[in-house]
């Protein structure tokens, strides 16, 4: 049985070990590892189709996370006071968010993105007052921003929404009736309660984002994220600087899934 | 937000292809009776999901049973986690590292050296298997896992103090009460399996291709958008089919389904 486990844990991370692993190799070819060598890591990050990437993706990360954070905590609260049939149709619909495969969701956001943009496009044209300079609205940083945000909404008002039930309730009864008004509960005690929960939920969006490249793939038009970057280059062959643009990726997420862990659990501990 | 795009896509499929790509509205069935060219990656699709899930569920059951049951506390929550971890990092660096082993200088290279012949795993069924059980492992040891560890150990124990052999406590007792985490488990692998696209277009090299690898050629390739909703419409409509039947099997030995969560 043991044996078994450790066969199993060895499946799962021999090949995330050897992707690492040959990022260092000095070594041109994958196959033989020929020396210790950061030279794949120089070439990488001089690549300036690779920073742009990299910028595009944490400036995507990031905004898309902060949104998501925001506005997921905030419905996370409303729907403390939603009750009944709709409060089960909101929670449907938040797993529904989360477990719908990415292709259906990359599918839908192009169709429905393309589609308000050919009717608001006329529209804004027409009454912009300087004629043929009116912006037009197209695939990019909004609709990236836009898309990641609304589905890692979903992720943060599930774990957020997780916190406000472990929450000692009478905390806050006790400061009403202490005379602190509605904002300044929420501000000294609600807050402060949840707070492990938002950060978490952040770091989790922001890795979500990072991350994603099938949602990415449909509504990124002309722009490149990291993952996007990364696929185009492994269809046009396998070489050692995509192992260390890769291991990269995964010490970005795993460092903020460890933070996340880690807040989560030291605050339970507490 | 959810519904609509549904709706958007279902008005579509009766669409024109529009002679810069895109879409015109019309109202034909053409679409529909086209779906049969693309045949293969229902085919591709329809075979290889089902196997990944059970490929998936037969690693991760007893990894799901040595983590509720065996293992000591204090290491639980650290090898629950290390489970978990791979989850959330990039699947599509994760994928490429199978290209880089099952590639011809990879796993090959060594058999070949041990002289064990020189297969080409690489653009075969056997490597998107493998991609499969690969990212979708923690997603089916996870609600195994809950279910099993909410299991009442005492029920355990009176069995074997009834005098119970091992194997048939398991096939009695621990089988029957985890069902509703393997049904939970099975049934997010497959629904996500249903819709890859990343895993076959990494590991299957354009000759194993899934209905998700179709899709994405006709939206932003080919951009025929109508054909494109039309074979996103069958998809939905094959799912719902093979869901329901599915659910409908699954209710009569599964009492509740496990909420599931992932954190």
């Amino acid at each position: 049985m043991r044996i078994y486990a450790l066969a199993v844990y060895l499946f799962l991370y021999i090949p995330i070990g050897i992707i690492a692993l040959f990022s260092f190799n000095a070594g041109k070819h994958a196959s033989q590892f020929t020396g210790f060598s950061l030279q794949w890591y120089g070439k990488a990050l001089g690549n300036p189709f690779v920073t742009e990437a990299f910028q595009t993706s944490l400036i995507v990360a990031a905004v898309s996370a902060l949104l998501a954070t925001v506005f997921g905590t905030m419905a996370a609260l409303a729907l403390q006071s939603v009750k009944g049939r709709l409060r089960v149709a909101f929670d449907a619909l938040i797993y529904v968010a989360v477990m719908v495969p990415g292709i259906v969701i990359g599918i839908a956001t192009l169709i429905a993105l393309v589609t308000v943009f050919d009717w608001l496009n006329p529209t804004l044209a027409a009454l912009w007052p300087v004629a043929d300079a009116a912006p037009q609205l197209s695939l990019g940083y909004g609709s990236l921003i836009a898309a990641h945000g609304l589905f890692s909404m979903a992720l943060v008002i599930i774990i957020v929404r997780a916190r406000i039930a472990g929450m000692d309730r009478s905390l806050i009864e006790a400061s009403a009736d202490l005379g602190a008004t509605p904002w300044g509960t929420f501000r000294q005690v609600t807050l402060p309660q949840i707070f492990p929960g938002i950060l978490a939920g952040f770091l989790l969006a922001f890795t979500f984002s990072f991350d994603d490249f099938i949602i990415a793939f449909f509504v990124a038009g002309s722009q490149t994220t990291l993952p996007i970057y990364v696929f185009s280059s492994i269809r046009r062959g396998v070489t050692p600087e995509i192992n260390a643009i890769g291991s990269m990726v995964l010490a970005v997420s795993l460092i903020l899934l460890i933070t996340a862990q880690l807040v989560l659990r030291r605050d339970r501990k507490a | 937000m959810l519904v609509l795009p549904l709706v958007v896509v279902f008005v579509f499929s009766f669409g024109e292809r529009g002679p810069a790509g895109g879409y015109v509205p019309a109202f034909t069935f053409d679409n529909f009776l086209n779906l049969g060219t693309r045949w293969a990656a229902f085919k591709n699709t329809l075979v290889l999901a089902p196997v990944g899930t059970l490929a998936c569920l037969l690693i991760a059951y007893p990894l799901a049973y040595f983590l509720a049951i065996r293992a000591g506390d204090r290491w639980k929550t650290l090898l629950l986690i290390l489970v978990i971890v791979p989850f959330w990092t990039s699947i599509l660096i994760r994928s490429y590292a199978w290209i880089f082993l099952l590639g011809g200088q990879g796993l090959p290279a060594l058999l070949d050296s041990l002289g064990l012949g020189n297969p080409r795993l690489i653009n075969t069924p056997f490597a998107v298997l493998v991609g499969i059980v690969y990212g979708y492992l923690p997603l089916m040891v996870f609600p195994i896992y809950v279910s099993l560890e909410r299991l009442d150990k005492r029920l355990l124990e009176a069995s074997s103090d009834l005098g119970c052999p091992p194997a048939r406590t398991f096939l009695n007792v621990t089988l029957p009460l985890s069902m509703a985490g393997v049904a939970t488990g099975c049934m997010l692998v497959f629904i996500l399996l249903m819709g890859e696209f990343l895993i076959p277009a990494m590991l299957g090299g354009g000759k194993v291709f899934f209905v998700g690898n179709a899709l994405v050629d006709l939206f932003l390739q080919s951009r025929n958008w109508a054909f494109g909703s039309a074979v996103a419409v069958a998809l939905v409509l094959v799912m719902l089919v093979t869901v329901t039947a599915y659910m409908r099997a699954t209710r009569r030995w599964a009492g509740g389904r496990d909420d599931v969560s992932l954190m």
